[in-house]
């Protein structure tokens, strides 16, 4: 596998090489801030567009065609279009709160980004408590929408948020929990060193027997709610509150909520593949030295990437699978269902590491 | 260890990423201020919602069970926050450690079950 380190180390000694320390420091910093931004926009283009053309391949659709080449134009047209919607100002909104809560949105979203592996010495921040980093940082989202709906001075967009905010605080429990027993079975919270140990196809989700099995599944249906998708989207049930807690936002506001949508499920997605699928890891079998060889040759970016956008079709699939769950069903599901059936998972996965059950 | 990429230090990234988010906001702000149009009326003003006027003030109390699910939450997730260290070396700890955390554990499960048996889990 080609280390992206090599290329980064290099610019980092060249970069010392002709001017001080606090300079290189400083130029890094803004090249790590730019590359954020890219990738930042370039995901949320794509996603945009993905999900449009899967939902028009699942309901028989050709899904947008007219701008430019299979569409591809067209999401540029839309973030143009987007760009120029007058910003209205509505009258009695909590006007600090009303302009915080994009911010939290798309911050939330922008610290998970420095941590996920993207590929072999391309993890930008690898922090000693990755995982639950994560964690963290991915739920000041819930806070974010809580103060949208709260600010907007209309009583759709608080049932939303409520309706929101329950349900992911209650799923993120779930998360926590399937996250829990992928760190009990790797003994470690960096986000290098699970990937490091799932190498040569030994992937948590082949190695961890019935309890990774189970925690995956777990981890898939609190993700699908935690991103406010699929049969779960009764916080934006467009029948019963317009859109949810983002009804008052008009043009660009509005689009940081939806950029940090697509840009929430390509995070869920991205932990799926890091906790589970081996995050960069490419896909080895032991023993078929040549197929292992193919492999490893398709570089490691590549891998994520791809691993993160199958796991993004599976959630974007559910949602044209299932019909909407009712509020206490969606409840009910996480609070009777998974929640139990997570902290047994739990102790199940804890007897397999304890006694070495584990490959 | 805790170093990244180009050698700087983790929570000198995640402050940068936090400037950056913020940045990305205010950039696609002031862009947007600066090409869109701007008017204003007293229609305009008003709050969307379902599309017929608003009636009296929004922010108001809401249903009692979203707290309870909140309070719920908050006693699991502190939970999962003790639970994290343990995980990291439950397999030096051996079957000592797992010992005290099936105690802990199935206190909260008697929790869970308290909370059910009472209803608390019902969305009425």
């Amino acid at each position: 596998m080609f280390d992206f380190g090599i290329v980064t180390n290099w610019i980092d000694s060249w970069l010392e090489s002709v001017m001080p320390q606090w300079a290189a420091t400083t130029i890094e910093c803004v090249l790590v801030g730019v590359a954020l931004l890219l990738v930042y926009a370039l995901l949320a283009l794509f996603y945009i567009l993905y999900e449009r053309k899967l939902c028009a391949w699942f309901q028989c659709r050709l899904g947008p065609n007219r701008v430019g080449p299979w569409g591809l134009l067209q999401v540029f047209a839309d973030m143009f279009k987007i760009l120029i919607k007058e910003l209205i100002a509505i009258k009695g909104t909590d006007k600090f709160l009303f302009a915080l809560a994009p911010y939290l949105v798309i911050i939330a979203s922008m610290l998970v980004f420095v941590n996920l592996p993207w590929g072999n010495g391309l993890q930008l921040a690898d922090l000693n408590i990755g995982v639950f980093f994560m964690i963290a940082a991915s739920s000041i989202g819930v806070l974010g929408i809580l103060l949208a709906g709260w600010a907007s001075n209309s009583k759709y967009t608080l049932i939303g948020a409520m309706r929101s905010g329950a349900q992911m605080i209650s799923y993120e429990l779930s998360i926590g929990l399937s996250i829990l027993t992928i760190v009990l079975l790797s003994g470690t919270m960096s986000v290098s060193e699970i990937v490091a140990l799932q190498a040569n196809g030994g992937w948590f989700l082949f190695r961890g027997h019935i309890p990774a099995v189970i925690a995956f599944v777990i981890y898939l249906i609190a993700a699908t709610a935690e991103t406010n998708r699929g049969p779960f989207d009764l916080p934006e049930a467009e029948h019963e509150l317009t859109a949810g807690y983002h009804t008052e936002y008009s043009g660009i506001h509005f689009g940081f909520f939806y950029l940090a949508e697509y840009l929430n499920l390509f995070i869920v997605s991205g932990i799926a593949s890091l906790l589970f699928l081996g995050g960069w890891q490419p896909f080895n079998i032991a023993g078929l030295d040549m197929f292992n060889e193919v492999m490893n040759y398709i570089p490691s970016i590549v891998w994520f990437l791809l691993k993160a956008f199958f796991i993004s079709f599976v959630i974007i699939w559910f949602k044209w699978s299932f019909p909407r769950v009712r509020i206490d069903q969606m409840l009910a599901l996480e609070w009777k269902y998974l929640m139990p059936i997570g902290l047994f998972n739990l102790v199940l996965m804890a007897l397999v590491v304890v006694l070495g059950w584990h490959f | 260890m805790d170093l990244s990429i180009f050698g700087i230090q983790s929570v000198t990234l995640i402050v940068v990423a936090l400037i950056t988010g913020a940045f990305l906001v205010l950039a696609a702000l002031v862009i947007a201020k600066l090409i869109s149009p701007r008017s204003f009326t007293v229609k305009k003003a008003e709050p969307y919602e379902c599309g017929i006027p608003t009636r009296g003030e929004s922010m108001l109390q809401f249903k009692v069970g979203y707290y309870l699910f909140a309070l719920l939450f908050l006693i699991f997730d502190v939970e999962t926050v003790f639970l994290f260290p343990w995980a990291t070396i439950c397999r030096s700890l051996g079957e000592n450690g797992l010992t005290a955390v099936l105690v802990f554990l199935s206190i909260l499960v008697l929790g869970l079950a308290y909370a059910w048996r009472k209803g608390a889990l019902q969305w009425k």
